[in-house]
């Protein structure tokens, strides 16, 4: 069984976010990048998983993104994995990276597509099942739990209002999070393989985005906070009736 | 031309966030010039369906299949597909939770339509189709242009206030030529969180932080939650101790939820707790340390004990229901 993990390079967590060139470029000066953590903690790790089980022969991960991306794609090969992939083209259109990773993976015969539920950056939340739909296979979103045995994957997601156990064959694309696996610490060991382990860049295929990005904004700025003694909590019930009008 | 929107319903009654989506896309609908059609799926009646015409919608096609029970992404999208053939929709509409993140892309992936996902702006038809999304986990937002002819959108649940008008929809079959290959997952289990109030659709929500010391103590939390209708979460310190279940942790890497009114007990606001939150409507922050990050990002601020002053304003609470 051959395992694709979907990889995105994503800024760190504590990044401030801010935007040059008027509000239309997100301003990258001074921000770290980290593999996506859904992508990294979940997906990777339930691979790598697999792969030490003896269930998965191969786990290859792919990113789409420029030369600037190697450094985290770098850093997920020091986790584990046989190979990484980028596909060389930049682009904040789901349908443009999807299909990108659909026509990669078509060719490689993937059995089991991983991917996070979302990036924490854009979080659209879309590629996994945007593949699932480029390849024809089924998509299981949301998974907290997967197994493989044989060709047949068990999976536990989150539904509306609940959790479902699920049972199909592969192929299968699945987005993950949280239970999935546990975060793992790239070790020194890993970190000097992944110099070693193979990195292909691949030239894009020619697929046209249908969206784009062109402008942002910051959430508008608090009017600042109003204090209420600690010992009079029907002032403040009061107000959140009568100035804030939520209750 | 139309409109087309994806309608959810439990047990044949319409979700709250499933009638702002329709509302959402009559809206768009009469942007353009046209009408919204709403979809929906498995066992509702006629006549429920047709209320959807009270919030816009003037046509229901509804495909039953006692297969479609249980939702699977590849059905439902042949469904929306086959809708959007007879509609000849140029705007697809679904909700930004587990069902529409599921279904839009296949939809938008099938069509060759561009996607933006967790919409919270109405598109700007002056400037192409514009329309506006949290980023970063709702620390910014982003105005996405879709280029395509097609145009799918998933609305973030909470953020249009729903309102009820007069009018009835026409309900019509639609049929589906369904394959066995589309209901090949097989669905083993299904648990319900019954009885409880969905944190992604919850209007008011009650969240402790690392500050509540421990599970013990959350009965406080639970019981100004039950007051006030409010659905409970958590920071993420407090999931990973397993104080309480994952799926109430918001955060960046949590759930992003944009209720009216969120009070945050015991939470001291570090920029990936407020990256999940910071769509509330209003904020409430609670916390013994004056120093807290969060009080800067909250409209009303408490300085003191979260067990003495959230029992109080359970109390206060109860005594204004009393009065009103």
């Amino acid at each position: 069984m051959k395992i694709l993990v979907c990889i995105c390079p994503v800024p760190d967590t504590t990044t401030k976010i801010a935007f040059s060139d008027n509000n239309t470029t997100f301003n990258t000066q001074g921000v770290t990048f980290i593999i996506n953590p859904y992508d990294e903690w979940y997906a990777l790790v339930r691979a790598l998983e697999l792969k030490e089980a003896g269930v998965a022969t191969a786990v290859h991960m792919i990113t789409v993104g420029k030369a600037d991306a190697e450094p985290t794609i770098r850093k997920a090969l020091a986790l584990g994995g046989d190979e990484a992939v980028r596909i060389d083209t930049d682009s904040n259109d789901t349908y443009m990276v999807a299909a990108q990773i659909a026509e990669y993976a078509k060719a490689g015969n993937y059995d089991l597509v991983l991917c996070g539920k979302e990036s924490i950056d854009y979080n659209n939340g879309s590629v996994g099942a945007m593949i699932a739909e480029l390849l024809d296979m089924n998509f299981l979103g949301f998974a907290s739990k997967i197994d493989v045995a044989g060709t047949t994957v068990t999976v536990n997601r989150e539904i509306e209002g609940g959790e479902e156990t699920d049972e199909c064959s592969l192929p299968v694309v699945i987005s993950c999070q949280k239970g999935v696996a546990e975060a793992r610490i790239p070790n020194m060991r890993g970190i000097m393989a992944a110099r070693t382990r193979p990195l292909k860049v691949v030239a894009p295929a020619a697929i046209a985005p249908l969206s784009a990005i062109v402008g942002y904004e910051m959430p508008p700025a608090k009017s600042g906070v109003k204090m209420i003694a600690a010992d009079n909590m029907d002032e403040l019930v009061a107000l959140l009736h009568s100035e804030a009008k939520v209750i | 031309m139309s409109v087309l929107v994806l309608v959810e319903h439990t047990n044949g009654a319409f979700r709250k966030k499933s009638l702002e989506a329709v509302q959402y896309a009559a809206n768009i609908a009469k942007q353009m010039g046209t009408t919204a059609t709403a979809v929906a799926t498995g066992n509702i009646d006629n006549a429920t369906l047709a209320t959807l015409g009270q919030y816009g919608a003037q046509k229901v096609l509804h495909t039953t299949d006692s297969r479609l029970e249980n939702f699977n992404s590849r059905a439902y999208t042949k469904v929306m597909l086959a809708a959007a053939q007879k509609e000849n929709a140029k705007v697809i509409i679904g909700l930004h939770d587990t069902v529409g993140k599921a279904v839009s892309p296949r939809i938008a992936a099938r069509l060759n339509a561009g996607l933006v996902s967790g919409a919270v702006s109405y598109p700007d038809l002056s400037k192409g189709f514009v329309v506006k999304k949290n980023v970063f986990s709702g620390k910014a937002f982003a105005y996405v242009n879709i280029t395509s002819d097609v145009k799918v959108i998933t609305l973030m649940p909470n953020t249009f206030p729903v309102v009820k008008g007069d009018g009835s929809a026409t309900v019509e079959n639609l049929d589906v030529a369904f394959e066995d290959r589309d209901f090949s997952i097989k669905v083993k289990e299904v648990t319900k969180t019954s009885g409880t109030i969905v944190l992604s659709e919850a209007e008011l929500v009650v969240s402790g932080g690392r500050g509540m010391k421990g599970p013990e103590n959350w009965h406080v939390l639970e019981d100004l939650a039950k007051e006030l209708g409010a659905a409970t979460a958590c920071s993420r310190p407090v999931a990973d101790s397993h104080w309480r279940p994952h799926n109430e942790h918001v955060g960046q890497t949590g759930g992003t939820i944009r209720p009216n009114l969120y009070i945050a007990v015991g939470i001291s606001g570090a920029i990936q707790h407020l990256a999940g939150v910071n769509g509330s409507k209003t904020i409430v922050v609670i916390n013994k340390d004056a120093e807290a990050p969060f009080f800067k990002a909250a409209d009303y601020g408490v300085l003191g004990d979260a067990m003495e002053i959230v029992p109080q304003l359970t109390a206060a609470v109860k005594r204004f229901k009393a009065n009103h």
